[in-house]
């Protein structure tokens, strides 16, 4: 079989965080009763007109910047046109031929270094409200319900250059733009909630080959293990059409999870001829460098900028940092932690190891994760001054799951301070060598293994709560 | 003098001096409404009992010794594209027969402020598509002057109404000679104003950079009066202009001397009837008398603008329309089988055949592959129109041509959709510019009310106005009152 390359695009729609939506003064809250964060102008009524909300401009402005792109000072909107009942006025609110932003780029961390992403073009368009079915799909349902609540809530899309030549490197794509749009503050990135999504132009060409293969577009891709799997499905299902003598057609396909497949929606004859022109109820908006100006100097700390300081502040290694800082609010936990820990490489670890566990177990985001990042950074404290040690921390840990105590009271009520008195540990030594005369005669033979299970011994008698290195000392002292 | 025949301001100092009260004049109207009506049909929609309770409401200020807006009590009726809460606003169309707005447009809360008096909705070519108001799904309004005769359109009701005595002031909308056109076949005074004036928000869109809100009246004073309340930056219309409004009142002074009144040269020429144009020459020949100067002018690009308009205006509306497809308000058809289907029988049954032409006509000059040769040649070709009025107000205030080419013609659908589009060639411009233009009577011929356009620069409404009232008051014919006569 011939080799053949993956070329992937990404198409990311994320919702901004405005209070209120693109073209009317209603909440953009996530929820709510079906139709109660609507009003005339969202509803799509008669006579109703848009307003822009600027903070929909600001953020635009914002991603663009931190995305490293070409702000536009010239700004128009267009009406992109089609039916269908979730697009109350059967136009949407978008940009078309000059978008706000142009020509940016992600750098993403890929085997052997890193890879420049183009970003083409960000865009702001606005969001439709959401269907109902009583049934499966709209065609197969009796009826179907159309809630408003987010329609007219503000989107950009963000369009990628065709760079990204596998699964991976698209997972780390999109990683790393929604890392860069949580620290930006301007959409809250909850894939699950749908305010992020995210569609793939995919193609297969022979290696090497000059041009690419003919693309198809696969929507609905609502986390990142759909990217993955819908990705490796397609690009398995091109291949396989070439190596038979097919041909790949140009079309858009829907991923469907839970069979596992991409399946066809509509082929480039059947695509929609969206009419777009100039929208006439909406004044073209002019940026002057002042804003411009005033956002870059506001942008804050973005991910590459906050990974380089928990390497050279906090002393973590690369591929350590690089994990804190993907999610915003684990790296803030990470930060918070450290402030009384006094060993923030102890800190990354339980985040990246017993967190990190916890938090993939339950399904949930750090924001929901029930242990205060102050008792965390206290018990690496504790550890760190050989108050607990590392073992009990475990236990700790687990009783900081269920009630939110501090851990130094949890130590007490436990009873699980280490104990470094000297006096008590040479006592319980004295017991477990008074038990095991062989294995001090093996000790003396030179068998290193026996020290290990004395030191468990006094380890079991003291439960837990002797200094592991105290034992070591005494026990061998004791024994020459 | 029957109240009903009497304008807003004679009015508003009769009801100041309490010789009447608002009660008596809104049920003075209706009785002329229940005479007249049968055969003028300019409403769809009457609203008796809030209007009588609102008229009720204004005595009582009068009697508390409040002070009153000068629309305050006066009975006024509304084109039925302006959207009135609680009040049925159906554009003329089955597809919003049975739509009441839970909101006010701007200008309706601005009219509401002032107390004023909401007699019904008047009747309207559908959707505002159409010269003669027979578009209309529920009804042709017949013109008072002749009822055989279309009263023009689209604000056809709102015109009909002032000339047959059924309102004392009348909203229309004036997408491509709307207001001005009916005004004209009526006898009436119509002003479009300047294109952000007054604020679209809650008038159902047609053509969003067309549309325009104005006041169709029996003389320029009330004109004024009404443009007066409803002009304004509205925030909710982002194409609505940031600027000051002047007191319009302020600017009618009988004096034209030393204006420089421009004649465009291709708005004289072929297609004009002699009848109308030999009205126009005597009006031309009083403003040189009263001391303006006359100076011919060439907007050379005015035989492009109709075909123009008819590329522009469809286009924005196919959009605008595309909102109306039975699924959250109006019309729904029944025994559709699928949401597609729903929504393509809902728009096949609810709209009338002229609102179908111009969808259809809009849509393909959007598609893919059409929009260079059309929709962006022609905004190309309305920058051209725009420059040439630039270009004409170097050497002139004011422009004075003939608002139709000919008064109102019969009805009897004998005239083919493309002739009745060319005939509005005179205002379709105004609108490509978005420049302020009044239509004032002046004349008549074959015994039909002939009208004068008056084309100010931008935002001059001033001029328009004060050179409007000085031949208004130089003559009589805003007191001839329309017979009711034909065969009807």
């Amino acid at each position: 079989m011939k080799k053949y390359t993956t070329v992937i695009g990404l198409e990311v729609h994320a919702e901004l965080k405005t209070n209120s939506k693109a073209f009317c003064s209603c909440s953009t809250e996530f929820g709510g009763e079906p139709n109660t964060h609507v009003c005339p102008v969202c509803l799509g009524m008669p006579g109703a007109l848009p307003v822009l909300n600027k903070q929909v401009v600001e953020f635009a402005i914002r991603a663009g910047l931190a995305l490293n792109c070409d702000i536009q000072k010239f700004n128009k909107f267009d009406r992109k046109n089609y039916f269908y009942p979730d697009l109350s006025k059967n136009y949407q609110i978008s940009q078309f031929d000059q978008p706000i932003c142009l020509g940016g780029h992600i750098d993403i961390e890929v085997e052997g270094g890193k890879k420049r992403i183009g970003v083409t073009r960000i865009h702001m368009e606005e969001d439709a409200g959401k269907l109902n079915h009583s049934g499966a799909t709209i065609s197969t349902s009796d009826s179907s319900a159309v809630d408003y609540n987010r329609a007219g809530v503000p989107l950009i899309e963000i369009v990628s250059e065709p760079d990204m030549r596998s699964s991976e490197e698209a997972r780390a794509y999109l990683e790393q733009l929604k890392a860069i749009l949580e620290y930006t503050d301007v959409c809250d990135c909850k894939m699950q909630e749908g305010s992020l999504r995210c569609d793939a132009n995919i193609s297969v060409m022979p290696e090497g080959a000059a041009e690419f293969g003919t693309r198809a577009e696969i929507k609905n891709l609502n986390s990142f293990r759909a990217l993955v799997r819908a990705i490796e499905y397609e690009v398995e299902r091109q291949i396989d059409l070439v190596e038979s003598g097919g041909h790949v057609v140009q079309e858009t396909r829907t991923w469907d999870d839970a069979q596992g497949m991409t399946l066809s929606m509509r082929s480039k004859e059947e695509a929609h001829d969206y009419r777009y022109f100039p929208e006439p109820d909406l004044v073209p908006v002019e940026l002057d460098d002042a804003w411009i100006e005033r956002v870059k100097n506001e942008l804050p700390e973005l991910p590459a900028q906050r990974q380089q300081r928990l390497m050279t502040e906090n002393g973590l290694p690369a591929y350590d940092a690089g994990l804190i800082v993907a999610t915003k609010a684990m790296a803030d936990y990470f930060d918070a932690a450290c402030k009384n820990a006094g060993d923030d490489k102890a800190v990354a670890n339980w985040l990246l190891g017993d967190v990190s566990a916890y938090l993939n177990n339950e399904g949930i985001e750090i924001d929901a994760f029930p242990i205060k990042p102050e008792n965390l950074g206290e018990m690496v404290a504790l550890i760190k001054g050989g108050v607990l040690s590392s073992k009990l921390a475990k236990k700790v840990f687990a009783e900081m799951l269920k009630a939110d105590k501090s851990p130094k009271v949890l130590v007490k009520e436990l009873g699980l301070e280490q104990v470094s008195d000297e006096g008590a540990i040479a006592a319980i030594v004295d017991e477990v060598l008074a038990e095991n005369p062989q294995s001090i005669a093996d000790f003396k033979a030179g068998k290193d293994r026996a020290i290990g299970f004395l030191v468990g011994q006094v380890m079991k008698k003291s439960r837990g709560k002797a200094n592991p290195g105290m034992v070591n000392k005494l026990l061998v002292e004791k024994m020459q | 003098m029957d109240l009903y025949k009497s304008t807003a301001h004679e009015l508003h100092d009769k009801l100041v001096n309490k010789e009447i009260s608002s009660v008596e004049l809104t049920k003075a109207l209706y009785e002329r409404i229940d005479a007249v009506e049968d055969q003028v049909k300019a409403y769809v929609t009457l609203d008796k009992e809030n209007a009588l309770a609102q008229a009720a409401k204004v005595d009582a200020m009068i009697a508390a010794g409040e002070k009153i807006a000068p629309l305050a009590g006066i009975p006024g009726a509304i084109k039925d594209n302006i959207c009135t809460k609680g009040l049925l606003t159906t554009c003329s169309s089955k597809m919003l027969a049975n739509v009441v707005p839970i909101y006010d447009a701007h200008v309706i809360k601005k009219l509401r402020a002032e107390e004023t008096i909401f007699l019904g909705k008047t009747n309207m070519d559908e959707f505002a598509m159409g010269s003669t108001t027979e578009s209309s799904y529920f009804q042709a309004t017949h013109n008072p002057w002749n009822l055989d005769r279309v009263p023009g359109g689209s604000s056809g009701g709102s015109a009909a109404a002032i000339a047959a005595g059924e309102a004392i002031w009348t909203l229309g909308s004036d997408t491509g000679g709307s207001i001005r056109q009916p005004a004209s076949f009526n006898g009436c005074v119509g002003i479009k104003p300047t294109y952000g004036r007054v604020s679209r928000y809650g008038c159902v869109a047609f053509a969003s950079s067309l549309d325009q809100i104005g006041p169709i009246t029996r003389d320029v004073t009330d004109a004024a009066t009404v443009l007066n309340t409803i002009c304004g930056k509205d925030e909710h219309d982002s194409t609505s202009l940031p600027v000051e409004v002047p007191d319009f009142t302020k600017a009618l002074r009988q004096d034209v001397k030393g204006l420089r009144i421009g004649l465009p040269k291709e708005y004289y020429g072929e297609g004009l009837d002699p009848k109308v144009h030999a009205e126009l020459k005597k009006a031309i020949a009083q403003y040189e008398a009263m001391g303006a100067e006359i100076v011919e002018i060439s907007l050379p690009h005015t035989e492009y603008a109709v075909i123009t308009y008819y590329i522009i205006a469809p286009a924005e509306a196919s959009a605008n329309l595309a909102r109306y497809d039975g699924v959250r308000y109006g019309f729904r058809a029944a025994n559709a089988t699928s949401a597609p289907e729903m929504t393509t029988l809902s728009r096949t049954e609810g709209f009338g055949a002229e609102v179908k032409r111009r969808i259809m006509l809009g849509t393909y000059v959007l598609s893919s592959g059409y929009y260079d040769a059309y929709y962006k040649k022609a905004m190309q070709v309305r920058t051209l129109i725009r420059r040439d009025f630039d270009s004409a107000f170097e050497k002139c205030d004011v422009i004075l041509a003939p608002t139709s080419p000919v008064v109102a013609y019969p009805i009897d659908g004998k005239m083919d959709p493309l002739s009745i589009y060319m005939l509005d060639v005179y205002t379709i411009p105004v609108n490509m510019a978005g420049l302020p233009g009044i239509s004032v009577p002046c004349g008549f011929a074959d015994g039909m009310p002939v009208g004068m356009q008056l084309i100010g620069k931008p935002l001059d409404e001033e001029t328009v106005l004060r050179a409007a009232y000085t031949f208004e008051q130089a003559n009589e014919y805003h007191k001839v009152l329309a017979p009711l006569g034909g065969n009807k």
